[in-house]
């Protein structure tokens, strides 16, 4: 990397926020480069949306400090929000304008030179220079969410803040928001994307897992999957259900998910979880054969939640 | 029991439990559903009075002879009158019935006791503000009776033989400003004022939580727009709008109801701008403390309700207690009606008008110091 490219565009220590008695964040650090795609995954409620709108500006952190774009995320938020560019969970154009108002009204709010022809370039990226006088809460899901990719970057930001951007929209839109996302960053354009899908945390360059409020692994997909030293069996064919019963609980097996017609096992030590699978076919006489598999991503972060629900009860004194 | 029943008396039970946990739970709602009743309850039993006594009235007369204290004893008691001790020249009186000061003028000509004794039935002038029929008619009705007891008890003395059968003085009433008591003439100027109450603060109260409802808002705030330019690009469409609905009001004043223009136009436009803006401002305010729409538009309702009845617009202004008043003077309507109808019927200029225009201002201020404190610049 070129020293440019690994500037650092988030940096951030320490980062605390509680609503009410609840810690919400709790002693986030995040360092993000240039031109980064970093995922940012966790369970629903677990301090996401609040840790990206704490780096935009949106809340006021409790505790710790950091940088965003260079500029103080304490005291410098109105310089961030010029450079920055924020997709919000929720459709957050208006409905009742149509496709160009409401890219016209973007354009004007950040006060862009060339204002109509970048709003005209933009639709014609977007293709939907023919629908433009469509009345933008008429458009499909995916479309909405092309559409507000292409307002957020419009004033072109050095830092792209994605929060949950493809929920609710097909696998085909989803494919394109990506290639959309990768196209930005090979352009310079940091991204940091929080996302429930496995398949596009594997899109990213980088992952960040948070749970409960803390960070509890990041790197990439090989090195996450690799620091949590779990071990996969695969179980084909038998009576599934009945086999899945009989697995659970069992020594050295953590988990037990039946895909398809398959069970996927998985457990920390992958001799004891071999050897508890084999007596568990044997026991039942089932017609079961078993295989070495591949651990998933899915499969690290449900370890990695029960693991922080485990250290959050004994922490907090009790389930958040 | 069965699921397949066409009326389910559990069913419409769900919904009944469903709709009370909801209430419960808008505690806004639910406090506006027992206030309200009370509120409406005080101000029409205790703050209405149709048949307003004590009257501000001034006495123009160049003399103090014993009929003259007789008569200004009489009015007094009579508890329609509350007399200004002292006398005040024509041109005084007409300064104080103009800004509303008094809304009486009682003149007594400059032979009244001569004349009186000599039986002449000298002229008895009353000038009534008029502006407000109903608020004048009744103390203008009881003038005769109070004015001939008055001298009959005089008359009773040394010149008791001189009393004539009829009334001793020709008492000519003059009604200032609405001669033919015209009830239009005071209610379309009036009408004008919260009409603009009703619309402006509504629009603008939901201006921002439609914002928060739809979701945008977080995004708005995400932008470098800061809370002044957002309140400002906020309520100023709205103060457009509001210029809209007077034109159309004062042409339909003008052409259906034929309500004089005695005034100036600019300076109604004047103070009219001033009024829509305290009021957006007001709305405004309001959207920054209701969290949905339903609530901005009950905050707006709990306003509007001593808007119309305490400022005057309805029922008149002196008619109603001291404590009803001072409410009263708060209020923007009150003395935005009281501008319009002074401009209007009376042709005031901004000498008699400062008196409504300076707390117009101050209350434009106060909610804009409001609004931007309660406006915060994130989410929390």
């Amino acid at each position: 990397m070129s020293e440019a490219a690994s500037e650092q565009v988030i940096s951030i220590r320490g980062l605390t926020k509680s609503f009410g008695p609840r810690k919400v964040v709790d002693d986030v650090a995040l360092e993000v480069s240039r031109g980064e795609i970093v995922g940012f995954l966790g369970p629903n409620g677990s301090g996401k949306t609040t840790t990206i709108r704490m780096i935009c500006g949106l809340l006021k952190p409790d505790g710790g400090s950091g940088t965003c774009l260079g500029f103080d995320i304490l005291t410098e938020a109105t310089r961030i929000k010029r450079e920055v560019g924020y997709m919000t969970q929720r459709f957050s154009l208006y409905d009742d304008l149509t496709i160009r108002e409401n890219l016209d009204f973007v354009a004007r709010i950040y006060d862009l030179p060339h204002r109509r022809d970048t709003v005209r370039d933009t639709l014609e990226r977007l293709g939907l220079t023919r629908r433009k006088d469509q009345l933008a809460g008429t458009l499909s899901g995916g479309w909405k969410q092309r559409l507000a990719l292409a307002a957020s970057v419009m004033h072109q930001p050095r830092l792209l803040l994605l929060d949950e951007p493809t929920a609710g929209v097909d696998p085909q839109a989803r494919r394109e928001f990506w290639d959309e996302i990768h196209r930005l960053a090979a352009g310079g354009l940091t991204v940091l994307v929080s996302t429930h899908y496995m398949d596009e945390a594997e899109r990213c360059h980088r992952i960040v897992y948070i749970a409960y409020g803390h960070v509890v692994a990041r790197g990439t997909v090989a090195e996450v999957i690799a620091a949590s030293q779990l071990a996969t069996v695969v179980v084909s064919g038998g009576d599934t259900l009945a086999l899945a019963a009989a697995l659970k609980g069992r020594a050295g097996i953590e988990q037990v998910a039946p895909f398809g017609n398959e069970l996927h096992v998985v457990g920390p030590d992958a001799a004891l979880l071999r050897a508890s699978v084999d007596d568990v076919l044997a026991e039942t006489g089932s017609t079961g054969r078993a295989r070495a598999g591949e651990t998933s991503l899915e499969d690290v972060f449900i370890r990695l939640m029960q693991q922080a629900r485990v250290a959050d009860s004994a922490g907090n004194g009790g389930a958040a | 029991m069965s699921a397949g029943a066409a009326f389910s008396a559990a069913r419409i039970g769900a919904l009944m439990i469903k709709e009370f946990i909801q209430l419960r739970r808008d505690r806004l709602t639910f406090a506006m559903i027992l206030v309200v009743p009370v509120l409406q309850l005080v101000l029409f039993g205790y703050a209405i009075n149709t048949d307003p006594k004590e009257l501000p009235a001034v006495i123009v007369s160049a003399d103090n002879g014993p009929a003259i204290r007789a008569v200004v004893t009489a009015l007094a008691s009579s508890r329609y009158f509350a007399i200004r001790p002292g006398f005040v020249s024509e041109a005084e009186a007409d300064t104080l019935v103009r800004s509303g000061a008094a809304a009486y003028v009682i003149a007594f000509p400059p032979d009244f006791e001569r004349d009186l004794a000599r039986g002449l039935r000298p002229q008895l002038l009353i000038e009534a503000d008029a502006t407000d029929p109903a608020a004048s008619a009744n103390a203008i009705a009881a003038l005769p009776e109070i004015v001939s007891r008055a001298l009959a008890d005089f008359l009773a003395g040394p010149l008791a033989g001189k009393a004539p059968s009829a009334l001793p003085v020709d008492l000519v009433i003059h009604r200032r400003f609405n001669p033919e008591g015209i009830t239009a003439f005071n209610i379309v100027p009036g009408l004008l004022g919260t009409i603009l109450t009703m619309t402006t603060i509504l629009m603008t109260a939901l201006a921002l939580t439609r914002e928060r409802e739809r979701g945008t808002l977080e995004n708005l705030m995400a932008t470098p727009a800061t809370p002044l330019e957002i309140m400002i690009g906020k309520i100023v469409p709205y103060i457009g709008i509001g210029c809209v609905q007077v034109a159309v009001i004062l042409v339909c004043a003008n052409v259906l109801f034929h309500v004089p223009m005695m005034g100036s136009m600019l300076l109604l436009i004047g103070v009219t701008i001033l009024f829509i803006g305290a009021n957006v401002t007001l709305g405004y305010t309001f959207s920054t403390i209701a969290r949905t729409q339903m609530q901005a538009m009950q905050m707006t309702f709990f306003w509007f309700l001593p808007s119309i009845l305490l400022s005057g617009f309805m029922f008149p202004f002196r008619g109603m207690p001291d404590w009803a008043q001072v409410i009263g003077v708060i209020l923007p309507l009150t003395h935005y009606i009281r501008s319009v109808r002074g401009i209007m019927l009376k042709g005031n200029g901004i000498p008699e008008l400062s008196g409504e225009i300076w707390p117009l201002a101050a209350f434009w201020l106060a909610v804009a110091t409001i609004a931007l404190a309660r406006y915060r610049r994130t989410l929390d």
